[in-house]
């Protein structure tokens, strides 16, 4: 079960010396805040989008909005580095084509 | 291992970075809390800020609070279900 170069891979080479308890330390903190800055990123951006007037309740249209606003929020992110993965592939091929 | 003389506690060190983390995480969501409710709740700004005002700011900091947990939710659901696809 691998999966291949996920954004919540912590690089923890060198960091913590060599003590395994202060790396594993680090790798889980790195992605803690990975996550709290994302929530806080996307919770600004979507309530810009979500959020009319502030009333006595977050009401269901509004909590729909802010889930809907996730999950779109992270395919738009997963798109684009689909096909910037893909521009980068069919370049290569190009420029091989090229140089022949 | 823990309580030699001089030694640095690498438990307290931890400990202490974490308190940092929630720190600045509060201040973070502060900021941010802010400046959405202020932008929501003050007009024209006034010579003070009058009760409709002070109203709308504390609602307004509820409701943040609410946005903040329920993204905090679905992304966390997200993440769950891209693990369990891998």
């Amino acid at each position: 079960r691998g999966h291949s170069g996920s954004a919540m891979d912590a690089p923890s080479a060198g960091l913590g010396g060599a003590d395994p308890q202060l790396q594993r330390f680090i790798e889980v903190e790195t992605q803690k805040q990975r996550f709290q800055q994302l929530v806080h990123q996307m919770t600004e951006l979507c309530w810009e989008k979500c959020m009319d007037k502030p009333g006595p309740k977050l009401d269901s249209r509004a909590e729909t909005c802010f889930v809907n606003c996730v999950e779109r929020f992270i395919d738009t992110s997963q798109f684009i580095l689909n096909r910037l993965e893909q521009t980068q592939k069919s370049k290569s091929a190009f420029s091989e084509s090229l140089s022949d | 291992g823990g309580g030699g003389g001089g030694k640095l506690d690498p438990g307290l060190i931890m400990e202490q970075v974490k308190v940092q983390i929630a720190v600045a995480n509060a201040q973070e969501l502060l900021q941010r809390m802010t400046d959405k409710c202020f932008r929501k709740c003050i007009g024209k700004p006034g010579g003070a800020l009058d009760n409709s005002e002070q109203k709308c700011i504390a609602m307004c900091m509820d409701r943040y609070m609410d946005s903040w947990n329920t993204v905090s939710r679905a992304y966390n659901s997200r993440l769950q279900r891209e693990r369990a696809n891998m």
